[in-house]
């Protein structure tokens, strides 16, 4: 039935429009700000500064990036291909851990979940970490050092144990009863059933390789090609790492569209994976409430 | 009697056994889990040794001297440890507190939108800015408050104002890091309340609407005290991680090199960062890391203490 709304009713949904409208605003304008600049033009930028709208459109900046695309090109091709392994081998090794760790029958679940979880309540810290990796694992300047940081995390594994919990135990005991092996029952039983799971945890891993800067920054000083948030912190912060960019692009340094070119380059490197977000907003909303509490 | 009681541990410790061996295939599914936190975080773990040593690379970790706790000692008594304990601990309870706020509060606005379509926009974009890289939040927000051509100046000369050199003005950060913490978790944490909200038994609300309960009194006792678990909970758990700070956020806000802003911007994570990369000092960062370890160690055992006590079934461990 419906209640008739009384006038603070009214007032507070009338003001819910318009805070909600005015936070979602303030989350959009940095964007407008961002993808206006790189259509627009250098000059106009640096004497009246950023604008909502482009100022002189142009598409001098993404010209010029894709004229000298070696580098940005390389940058693409190393995220895309650590992102697309690592989210599949992640996917495929968290939900095994995570089924594995949500049996019953499985008298070392606790045991193995605390050694899991131990590592969140305490950490080498940076220096003994970095010497592990660096000095005796050999792993500077090797995609490595970036890669397989990502793979696993203690949270993820939690969230998948939480999405396992709703999938009925009588599915893994009916295979067990036609004679099928645990890897068997996980791989053909419960995997079809986790699809919103894996779609969730898959986004979270996707999103942490396609963000990585920070592990690129530690580990890779002298790669060819940098992962691509890294390249663009480079740009951002280092002239020198923008001119050598366009080595290839035969302009002259004076003339470079600094501001708009940094610009154009992170629309490109954040494009992407804003994209891959519409499809997967249902899975990520319920996987966020699935995981929040207990995480 | 005693015997009985022995026969019957050796049947259960021969239960065990079977049931391990029953579970070989279980054991090895998570092996890989196993073998990688042993590699990545647990290996590395004795190496926090370093800080109690004067670290000399080519000798390594258990060839350099031992000083004991002279790494502690300077660092402490230049006031180092106690500024970056300060800063990441008061920006942490800004971050939890002002956060849950405003996502609470977004939730129930939200709740109150009667449009799907409104809805759904909106909280499409308010996600959007979790999903960008630190490295992006810093440039999004140079873009806005650089002196020369920032969009926040242009406004102001606009308006004929005199533009304003944030990048110099120590004592904004503490605001505008707070101001973008929020700008990136707002649309992301109202979710989780959210959900809280659409679990409440509409036939509760209806039967207060009927008794002729106005709008804010739905609020103040239905709503909100629904709410009470999961915010409590929540800020527990973020009350165990107070420790930790988040590095990309002022990293990249702040900039590697502009020191007249770290007394208000410096964090643990930054400092251990700047310490190691640029001044290779590994002893002093070891330090400053294990500080942290050990003492966020103790905060999350109390944290996890106070759950317990308030519901049981919430405790980690």
């Amino acid at each position: 039935m419906k209640v008739k709304k009384d006038k603070a009713g009214v007032a507070i949904t009338v003001f819910a429009y318009i805070f909600i409208s005015i936070f979602a605003l303030a989350c959009l304008i940095p964007f407008v700000l961002m993808v206006s600049a790189s259509f627009s033009d250098e000059n106009l930028i640096t004497s009246k500064g950023f604008s909502i709208l482009p100022r002189g459109f142009t598409l001098a900046s993404y010209g010029l990036l894709f004229r000298s695309a070696k580098q940005l090109l390389g940058s693409y091709a190393v995220t895309i291909i650590m992102t697309v392994c690592g989210t599949f081998i992640g996917l495929f090794l968290v939900s095994m851990t995570g089924y594995a760790l949500q049996r019953k029958d499985f008298p070392l679940r606790n045991a193995i979940s605390f050694f899991i979880y131990f590592t969140t309540l305490f950490s080498a810290g940076l220096a003994p970490t970095y010497l592990w990796f660096t000095k005796y694992l050999g792993l500077k300047n090797s995609y490595f050092a970036v890669f397989l940081p990502l793979l696993m995390s203690p949270w993820l594994i939690i969230l998948m144990k939480n999405f396992v919990k709703s999938v009925p135990y009588e599915i893994t005991e009916s295979g067990k009863i036609d004679g099928a092996g645990d890897f068997r029952i996980f791989v053909s039983l419960i995997l079809p059933m986790l699809t919103p799971a894996l779609a969730t945890v898959g986004l979270f891993l996707a999103l942490g390789y396609w963000n990585e800067w920070y592990n690129s920054m530690l580990y890779l000083p002298n790669v060819d090609y940098k992962p691509l948030q890294y390249y663009l912190y480079k740009i951002v912060n280092e002239a020198a790492a923008l001119k050598n960019s366009l080595a290839g692009a035969n302009v002259s340094v004076g003339s470079l569209p600094t501001q708009t070119l940094k610009m154009a380059t992170a629309v490109l490197a954040t494009g992407p994976i804003i994209f891959l977000y519409p499809f997967v907003q249902k899975y990520f909303i319920s996987g966020i409430t699935v995981g929040s509490v207990k995480g | 009697m005693a015997k009985s009681s022995a026969i019957k541990k050796t049947g259960r410790a021969a239960v065990f056994w079977k049931r391990l061996k029953e579970s070989k295939i279980l054991i090895l599914m998570c092996l890989p889990a196993i073998l990688y936190f042993t590699i990545f975080c647990y290996i590395p773990m004795p190496g926090a040794y370093i800080a109690f040593t004067n670290f000399n690379y080519k000798a390594g970790i258990f060839g350099s001297k031992f000083v004991g706790f002279d790494n502690f000692k300077f660092l402490f008594n230049s006031g180092k440890i106690w500024m970056l304990t300060r800063n990441t601990v008061l920006y942490n309870l800004a971050f939890i507190v002002l956060g849950n706020a405003l996502q609470i509060f977004i939730a129930i606005l939200l709740n109150e939108v009667k449009s799907k379509y409104f809805k759904k926009i909106s909280q499409s974009i308010m996600f959007l800015p979790y999903f960008i890289s630190a490295v992006i939040v810093g440039l999004l927000a140079f873009n806005i408050l650089n002196y020369d051509f920032g969009f926040l100046n242009s406004i102001i000369k606009a308006f004929g104002g005199d533009p304003v050199k944030v990048y110099s003005m120590p004592k904004a950060w503490p605001f505008i890091i707070v101001l973008v913490n929020l700008w990136q978790s707002t649309g992301y944490g109202s979710v989780v309340y959210f959900a809280a909200i659409c679990g409440i038994d509409t036939s509760m609300v209806e039967a207060a609407m009927i008794d002729g309960a106005n709008s804010f009194q739905k609020l103040k006792y239905i709503i909100l005290p629904s709410l009470k678990p999961t915010a409590v909970i929540l800020f527990l758990f973020a009350i165990g991680g107070i420790m930790k700070g988040n590095f990309g956020l002022f990293y990249n806000l702040v900039g590697p090199s502009n020191s007249a802003l770290f007394p208000y911007t410096d964090i643990i994570e930054t400092f251990v960062y700047r310490t190691l990369m640029n001044q290779f000092n590994f002893s002093n960062s070891a330090a400053v890391g294990l500080y942290q370890s050990v003492f966020g160690f103790a905060i999350v055992m109390l944290a996890n203490y106070l759950v317990k006590k308030i519901d049981s079934d919430y405790a980690l461990f």
